[in-house]
């Protein structure tokens, strides 16, 4: 991976440079994290899109994990000499998506020597205690309960910078040196956090459109799903499996495990 | 109609829509989302939602009206559709959703039905009520006026 110099490549070649806003685009692409967001709804999508953006990440989302595989060159056997350059820092999957499940995806990943040591989050809006384990158990670094709240992104955004901070040794300079972020982050979570279902973990008191969110210089961001034609659904007889599993039951609280691997957050 | 007053009745119009529980605090992070660089986001990601929604709805109602009723099919679209809506805080339509999937796992035709003409209902109510929500923004911002800050204090 390039790692001391030059662009990252990513591997859509239209790698656009928006001025959003008046921001600029941040001097150097390498302190950028880069998340592969893979998930089949596209309203879902573009949410956890722009709670990546907001905490200044870089953004290809696609809309399978056939696509995800397809992007990150683990399609086929071939090796390719751009994944030397292909710089993924984190994949965050639904877990439910037809044709390939995000447990599915990891597996796969974990499979690759190229992305094995990449964090995989998984989501999935049903909480339901052996799905949680078994993708932990996979090598999933987090479980998101959906849907998926600022806070979660955040302190999975700080968790990454952490653990870049600690596995390079090189100078690689923190985001949060170079660019102002809004560092209101929660406090560290205990291993074990329960969120009621319909309160936010770390309630502002007030809600306004011009919130300090908006200071990150925001990413370009890369749609690698085709446009709204994918939302024709023509997978509906692949398997969604029809589990035994059922939505929890309202007086259940979720929870959120976590297996982070920055020994700073325990 | 004054600014100020029309400031104030979006802000009661909003809190009344928490109060009846057809949005959910997941609306308000998607408000959280939405800044001078993102300044329709809410919008632009409900008028997905409403896309979606629609064309979900539209296929259920095309699956249950099938001579023998195929859950495989059914089952999906409803997850999607409660996914969606839990996605944008309709708090209503992804309960209704949730019912309905508990049906589908039974496969019991009559109830799912009913469940459907649930979920359309919950659904048209939500989409009546951020329509209109949305057009006050408009009016406020047409005036030259900020939306207001939503409080939590209700």
């Amino acid at each position: 991976m390039a790692r001391d110099g030059g662009v990252s490549c990513l591997r859509s070649s239209e790698t656009m440079r928006v001025g959003i806003g008046g921001m600029e685009s941040p001097p150097l692409d390498l302190d950028d994290v880069h998340v592969l967001a893979v998930d089949d709804s596209l309203v879902d999508r573009i949410v956890i899109e722009r709670l990546l953006r907001i905490t200044s990440c870089k953004v290809t989302a696609v809309d399978s994990g056939w696509r995800a595989l397809e992007f990150l060159g683990l399609d086929n056997e071939k090796a390719s000499a751009e994944l030397d350059r292909l710089k993924v820092d984190l994949i965050i999957t639904d877990y439910c998506m037809p044709g390939m499940t995000g447990y599915e995806l990891l597996k796969k990943i974990k499979e690759s020597s190229s992305f094995r040591q990449v964090p995989v989050v998984i989501m999935s809006s049903e909480n339901v205690l052996t799905r949680i384990d078994r993708c932990l158990e996979e090598g999933a670094e987090d479980f998101l309960l959906k849907p998926v709240k600022l806070a979660d992104v955040k302190r999975l955004r700080s968790s990454l910078t952490r653990d870049v901070k600690l596995s390079n040794a090189n100078k690689r300079k923190l985001p949060e040196d170079s660019v102002p972020v809004n560092t209101s982050l929660p406090p560290p979570p205990s291993p074990f956090t329960i969120s009621p279902d319909s309160s936010d973990s770390s309630p502002p008191s007030t809600i306004s459109p011009e919130s300090s969110d908006s200071s990150p210089p925001l990413s370009p961001v890369e749609i690698f799903s085709s446009p709204l034609s994918s939302l024709l659904d023509d997978e509906d007889d692949d398997v969604l499996p029809s589990s035994p599993e059922s939505s929890p039951a309202p007086e259940e609280s979720p929870v959120r495990r976590q297996k982070m691997g920055s020994p700073g957050l325990d | 109609m004054e600014l100020a007053q029309m400031q104030k009745s979006l802000q009661d119009y909003t809190k009344s829509l928490f109060l009846e529980g057809v949005l959910d605090s997941q609306f308000l992070q998607l408000q959280q989302l939405q800044d001078e660089s993102n300044p329709d986001f809410v919008s632009q990601v409900v008028t997905l939602f409403f896309q979606d929604s629609d064309r979900i709805l539209n296929d259920l109602s095309l699956s249950l009206d099938q001579q023998v009723v195929d859950f495989k099919k059914v089952d999906p679209h409803v997850h999607q559709l409660k996914g969606s809506s839990s996605s944008i805080g309709a708090q209503r339509v992804k309960n209704a959703c949730v019912v309905f999937r508990s049906f589908c796992e039974q496969q019991n035709v009559e109830a799912c039905h009913r469940c459907l003409q649930q979920v359309k209902q919950e659904y048209y109510l939500v989409k009546n009520r951020l329509e209109t929500l949305f057009k006050l923004e408009q009016q406020i911002v047409a005036s030259g006026g900020m939306i207001p800050a939503m409080e939590l204090g209700f």
